[in-house]
């Protein structure tokens, strides 16, 4: 262990060796004994599952790994991503299968008029029902249905800010009754906040005008002709 | 003593800590340090590599083992290609992303194949930020230099010197593209500082920048109409028998089925080997950093440069069980979270480059001032409530809402409470010979990202991961295109298959594994 100064902590992906209790989940409807406390992902792998589709970046940002799960005796169907959930006694769940949303394909640079593009693009934006279902299967808690009605509205700045947060799992396109993806929808318009309604930076354009101008050529010179030694008091002399 | 008990220590000694200004070490006591305390420098975890373009080198075991390892394609293979193309882009992440567009935008038939989804990768976790020279004090040659002691001098300056250039266009490029980076009030791009940087240098998206960078990259890939392999995973490469490559043979995951691709170039974009678990590290990478990259390079015939070093995070989550190994954002320290031992002491200047508080943090764990969890686990803490002290109420929330999240879901509120961290293996140092123009010495074998080598020298600074793939990732990108205009399609063979499999015979080794490893074995057999 970490004690020891020759080996550093022993790690292990199957948490059985240090989470002696067992809990029961029941994984798409099959029960399978594993250590409480994991993550939903780690309990696939304990219960001899291979994970394919599901496993992404394993740190919550990728949204591979959708779930719905559901404690014991709780009717409500909740969503999560796998890899950032423990599981606990009496658990439910099952990973969300690839869903077929269709999402637009547009050029943001030549688009003229993004707001009212919306509703070429996705006509079925407008036509949210209200149900609030998306926001309750979001697992990263962001108000969607009230960002599908931001950006119908055209207030892309609004949307880019609330989902800002989403991993894209697409668990929200799947309960909308109106065939809304709100997810892709909040792309388009957070992606044509950026390009079409965002300030150029002021600051950028002109590094980049000084460095095509040979600017820095000067200080280049400088730098890349000093020998090894003199380089690394040079950056030693930086604080 | 209970964890609870532990943290109101680093309640009780907040206030003091405070009023200590704790210096960074010089570059002596830098040197010492991590020759005693870096995972880099543990002799035991090292050996030799038998054959090959690096032989004799020494590298971790985990590593060496795989370069060693046997290709999975018998030399009887078919090598009918289903595919033809201009250029083949291996990898889904930031670089493979930012390959295929510019390859696209160039006017080439690209395919993007990706053993995962396209964009399940590390770049999308990039909490961080992106080093870009853009403020007003700021220059790249600043960044050049920063970049350079960060990385004990031992970056190539060729590579170095074109990506700290070209950064400022690669912004330019991505705000074009719709990424929406963090703003001052005068509309210029708001800056952050990022460990071992002398500069306020980090463009950032709250503390989302890599998923911002990879919604809209990928948007772009499936608006562009790129062709796409999903859940196809490169398991060999093949060349001309000359030395120059021709295509690859890919893997459908979905249905086991081999795919042949004849392509013209081919762009390497796999990214690390976080899931080697080298040394036994418990990693911050995506599922699929097995490095592929490294392995295939290698077979043909490609020299591998820095092999022997990696980045291990100093912040790694430790508690709870649930998130260890997870990367706990820099961003903490870059806004002046504290580390604290279990002595309520500050021990690191914490904004000092991450090998040295990686190995600082080690040290105080095997000197006994670490704090064990109930799992067994050792480390220290990060100051996380300090920030909301310092700066006011909600800073947590505003600057910080994916880590406020992050432990939110296991019950742990890092506005109350510090977090335990201990370092985390993070990155791959070296990787594959690449030119400024990101081509190895096979011809037509190009490699972006993670999977290059020689860009960082010997420890990579916060930020410069993101800017890397963008600018390797295009400079690969066009210039494989640029050459597929005038290059015949090459014979496929695999001569250099067959090469690699004498020398292994000469050398004795059959360990019987086969390489790549394309998916870490966490399957329990059952």
């Amino acid at each position: 262990m970490a004690n020891d100064s020759s080996t550093p902590q022993q790690f292990t992906e199957q948490a059985s060796e240090i989470q002696a209790q067992m809990v029961t989940v029941e994984i798409e409807g099959k029960p399978f004994q594993v250590p409480a406390g994991v993550t939903l992902m780690k309990a696939m792998w304990y219960a001899g599952k291979e994970v394919l589709r599901g496993a992404g970046c394993l740190g919550g940002f990728c949204g591979a790994c959708a779930a719905y799960y559901r404690t014991k005796d709780d009717p409500k169907v909740k969503t999560c991503l796998a890899c950032s959930m423990a599981v606990e006694d009496g658990m439910s769940f099952s990973f969300m299968p690839a869903f077929p949303a269709r999402k637009a394909i547009y050029n943001l640079q030549e688009i003229k008029d993004p707001k009212q593009d919306l509703f070429e693009l996705y006509p079925e934006a407008p036509l949210c029902r209200n149900c609030n279902a998306c926001t309750e299967a979001c697992p990263q808690k962001i108000d969607v249905r009230e960002g599908v009605w931001k950006a119908v509205f055209g207030d892309f700045k609004a949307v880019s800010d609330m989902f800002m947060d989403c991993v894209m799992c697409g668990m929200c396109a799947p309960v909308c009754i109106a065939d809304i993806a709100p997810n892709l929808v909040a792309v388009y318009a957070s992606r044509a906040q950026g390009v079409h309604f965002t300030e150029k930076p002021e600051g950028l354009a002109q590094r980049i005008k000084k460095i095509a101008d040979g600017d820095y050529q000067k200080d280049w010179d400088r730098v890349l002709q000093l020998s090894d030694e003199e380089l690394q008091n040079t950056t030693a002399s930086i604080t | 003593m209970d964890i609870t008990a532990q943290q109101n220590l680093v309640h009780q000694t907040r206030d003091a800590r405070r009023a200590i200004d704790f210096p960074k070490l010089s570059p002596a006591e830098r040197d010492a340090l991590i020759k005693k305390y870096h995972p880099d420098h543990r002799g035991h975890a090292y050996r030799p590599i038998k054959f090959g373009p690096n032989a004799g080198d020494s590298t971790v075991k985990e590593v060496a083992t795989l370069l060693e390892g046997d290709s999975t394609i018998p030399a009887d293979f078919n090598l009918t290609p289903e595919y033809s193309v201009d250029v083949l882009v291996v990898g889904g992440g930031g670089a493979g992303c930012a390959a295929a567009l510019h390859a696209h935008a160039a006017g080439a038939n690209v395919l993007l194949a990706t053993k995962l989804r396209l964009g399940d990768s590390n770049s999308v976790m990039a909490q961080g930020g992106m080093q870009i020279a853009v403020g007003p004090d700021d220059s790249p040659v600043q960044h050049f230099l920063d970049t350079l002691k960060g990385g004990h001098m031992k970056n190539d300056h060729d590579l170095l010197k074109v990506m700290v250039e070209e950064g400022p266009s690669i912004g330019q490029w991505l705000l074009e593209l719709g990424v929406l980076f963090d703003r001052q009030s005068d509309g210029n791009l708001h800056v952050k500082k990022g460990g071992g940087s002398s500069k306020a240098r980090l463009l950032t998206c709250s503390d989302y920048t890599g998923l911002e960078i990879m919604r809209v990259l990928k948007d772009e890939v499936l608006n562009q109409k790129v062709p796409l392999l999903e859940f196809g995973a490169v398991v060999e490469l093949l060349s001309d028998g000359n030395g120059s490559c021709t295509g690859a043979v890919l893997q459908d995951l979905d249905n086991k089925r081999h795919v042949v691709v004849a392509a013209k170039t081919v762009i390497l974009a796999t990214g690390g080997i976080g899931r080697l678990h080298i040394q036994g590290f418990p990693t911050s990478n995506h599922y699929g950093a097995t490095g592929d990259a490294l392995v295939l390079a290698y077979r043909m015939g490609v020299p591998l440069v820095q092999i022997d070093t990696f980045q291990y995070h100093p912040s790694g989550g430790v508690y709870p069980e649930q998130l260890v190994g997870a990367l706990v954002t820099e961003g903490i320290r870059s806004e002046g979270g504290h580390l604290v031992n279990a002595k309520g002491d500050r021990f690191v200047n914490e904004l000092d480059t991450r090998d040295v508080v990686s190995s600082s943090i080690i040290k105080e764990c095997e000197e006994g001032r670490g704090v064990r969890t109930a799992a067994g686990r050792s480390g220290v803490w990060l100051d996380t409530p300090l920030l909301d002290v310092a700066h006011g109420p909600g800073t947590l929330d505003k600057h910080f809402p994916a880590m406020v999240r992050q432990y939110e879901r296991y019950q742990v509120d890092i506005r109350k409470d510090p977090v335990l961290i201990y370092p985390t293996l993070h990155y791959q140092n070296g990787g594959v010979k690449i030119d400024v123009k990101g081509e190895t010495p096979a011809p037509n074998l190009f490699v972006a990202g993670e999977a290059s080598g020689g860009l960082h020298g010997r420890n990579r600074l916060m930020g410069n991961s993101l800017l890397d793939l963008m600018v390797f990732g295009k400079r690969a990108g066009q210039t494989a295109a640029e050459r597929a205009k005038s290059l015949p399609q090459g014979t496929l063979t695999l001569d250099h298959v067959a090469k690699f499999r004498e020398e292994a015979k000469r050398h004795h080794v059959s360990s019987g594994l086969t390489s790549p490893m394309v998916l870490p074995a966490y399957t329990r057999q059952v």
